[in-house]
């Protein structure tokens, strides 16, 4: 005799379509995706994450980048990086991939409620922000001030452009400071790396700072909040190890007592600093 | 508590084998595997470690849990389901069934992995105390002892002169001691004195091996700082091959990969065994964590001794069969391991 109740397995993917597909810079595309019915593929919190698969290639795990406010769909903002990222980059709109989550914690929304926000992107990083970004954006009263600092290496690079250029500069309340890292033409904005302009921004540090980005930028932008006077329990960000199972029993994404699986991807920066350091 | 005379013991085999998968630990060629009753190899009751541990009944060495078809971008996806019928281990020694424990916790908490449950539902485990511990168990550094009833034995055996004492222990067990009726014997009064001598020989002799005394206590839960010891880390693992050896005949790990076998428009997805000792284990597009095997031994000694401790209630990932040393080529050893690091504090 055989059971049918691994159908229900985590481990076991959905099917689910693109609706859209938006090709935002060179490398990274953000995939509409959506239930063969055409409904959300599963309910989630911003900073929570999703796995794709693309048989025979395999699967590989991403932040999804809208907000759960924009009802059914979900969307992932993906940057070309090896052979599964590769084939999403072929897919169009109708083709179907496979998909299971949502995986991981989330950003903690009810404590951002009432505070002012200051986000921190550096390329990619953008991507798992923007979830929480417009979530904030479509229930715009209930928080404070909001500042968005983003930068990626060229003007092509930056992610969202409609989002950074148009739609969240026009918010009441939201200003939006972008950053490239070397001159370009047509660039009239700032040039140099996220860490510095954030620092020469100089914001009062009566804020709550989420921060994504590569590790590198990560690493120097808590650095330099701690320098202008943010406590680490002021400062979320996100960490980012290879995961397969996405539920934190696969063992890849093991630091210390934590699965970022399971017990992230979104950390406080005192819980980081708990870790060893391996990430 | 019953008895089984070993004269009878092919019989009730035979009884077992005609209503359940029954398998026996046999050895061939100098290995001795848990095996089926029909294949080859000769049963050996003797010999205290299967090569291969029992987590590999329960989460197999590779197991495909997906078939898929892609056609023009679409997908279509078979599940692959695990059969419901029972099956009997029979002579798993305690400290191999004690890492059924270990691993449940990781398998059966949210979200329940329903291929290990269903392997793990359908097992019937009858354990066998090890009658002569070897100079390398130090199963009882975890409160494990040759004679140790888990939560997960089903039924216990004890040899002890031409007998094996039968204790049943659950419901499952029971369906095994109802098919033996003819062939199990009433216990004596004279046979609990003989099985009491025997239990106190064991502990003796346990008591009397070299690593019995090893202290786990002063090593729990500080990561940090046994993280930071770079330098004894460096020693302890310098001579590391990142075989993988360690991890593979270990009854506790557990960290798997999952790929993707591809035909023409057809394939499968599968898990398997994978090892922390491997450069690529977290590897990512930007690059590696763990960049020097240091790093790796590292990992896999403080997830058995600190990480699982710390997130279940103090146990260990470790059972203490010695397979890890026996098989390291290069002798590294977590007994030494766990010496340096408790000396060291």
């Amino acid at each position: 005799m055989a059971c049918t109740c691994h159908e229900k397995d985590p481990l076991v993917p959905k099917i689910a379509k693109l609706e859209f597909v938006r090709r935002d810079t060179p490398d990274v595309t953000t995939f509409r995706i959506v239930s063969p019915e055409g409904e959300a593929p599963f309910e989630f919190k911003p900073g929570q994450c999703a796995m794709i698969s693309v048989p025979p290639l395999g699967e590989a795990i991403f932040s999804i980048t809208s907000s759960p406010t924009e009802e059914g769909y979900i969307e992932c903002s993906i940057k070309k990086c090896g052979a599964v990222t590769d084939y999403l980059h072929t897919l169009e709109a109708g083709d179907e991939i496979g998909i299971r989550g949502p995986y991981g914690n989330n950003f903690p929304i009810e404590e951002l409620k009432n505070k002012d926000l200051l986000f921190i992107g550096g390329g990619i990083g953008l991507a798992p922000l923007r979830s929480v970004i417009n979530y904030v954006m479509d229930r715009r009263d209930e928080f404070g001030k909001v500042d968005i600092v983003y930068g990626a290496r060229t003007p092509e690079d930056l992610v969202h452009p409609n989002d950074i250029y148009n739609v969240w500069p026009a918010e009441k309340n939201t200003d939006v400071y972008l950053t490239v890292d070397r001159e370009a033409k047509n660039w009239n904005g700032n040039v140099g790396f996220v860490p510095n302009y954030v620092k020469e921004l100089g914001f009062d540090t009566n804020k709550v700072a989420l921060v994504c980005g590569p590790p590198i930028m990560i690493k120097y932008v808590l650095q330099g909040l701690e320098e202008i006077g943010f406590k680490k329990e002021q400062v979320y960000t996100t960490l980012e190890l290879k995961m397969k199972c996405g539920f934190g029993k696969c063992g890849r994404c093991n630091i210390g007592d934590k699965y970022v699986c399971k017990d992230g991807p979104v950390f406080r920066c005192d819980e980081i600093t708990e870790l060893p350091d391996e990430y | 508590m019953k008895k089984i005379s070993k004269n009878n013991l092919l019989l009730a085999w035979q009884k077992i084998d005609e209503k359940f998968d029954l398998f026996l630990p046999k050895s061939e060629n100098g290995n001795v595997k848990f095996k089926n009753f029909e294949e080859s190899g000769e049963v050996d009751l003797t010999t205290l470690k299967t090569s291969i541990p029992l987590k590999n009944f329960v989460f197999p060495q590779t197991e495909t849990f997906l078939k898929f078809k892609t056609k023009d971008k679409k997908i279509k996806f078979d599940i692959t389901s695990v059969s419901e019928d029972e099956y009997v281990i029979f002579g798993s020694r305690p400290c191999d069934i004690k890492s059924l424990e270990i691993l449940d916790n990781i398998f059966l908490r949210e979200p329940v992995d329903t291929y290990y449950k269903a392997h793990r539902d359908r097992a019937i485990i009858i354990s066998l105390a090890c009658k002569n511990p070897e100079s390398s168990c130090f199963c009882g550094a975890f409160e494990i002892e040759p004679t140790s009833v888990n939560k997960a034995t089903d039924i216990s055996l004890i040899e002890a002169g031409d007998f094996y004492y039968w204790n049943t222990i659950s419901e499952k067990g029971q369906k095994i001691t109802e098919l033996l009726k003819d062939v199990l014997e009433e216990v004596s009064s004279e046979d609990l004195v003989v099985l009491n001598i025997e239990k106190d020989r064991i502990k003796l002799e346990l008591e009397k091996l070299p690593l019995n005394s090893l202290d786990l206590e002063k090593i729990d839960g500080d990561l940090q700082e046994i993280f930071d010891k770079e330098k004894v880390w460096k020693e302890l693992s310098r001579r590391c091959l990142a075989c993988g050896s360690c991890t593979y005949v270990c009854p506790t790990c557990h960290c798997y990969d999952v790929k993707d076998y591809a035909g023409n428009n057809a394939g499968e997805r599968f898990r398997c065994w994978d090892s922390c000792m491997f450069s690529d284990f977290t590897l990512m597009a930007h690059g590696n964590p763990r960049t020097d095997q240091m790093q790796r031994v590292r990992q896999r000694f403080m997830h058995k001794l600190v990480y699982y401790p710390n997130n279940h209630e103090g146990t260990y990932s470790c059972v203490g069969c010695g397979r890890c040393i026996e098989k390291c080529p290069v002798h590294i050893d977590i007994v030494k391991v766990i010496k340096k690091l408790v000396v060291n504090k």
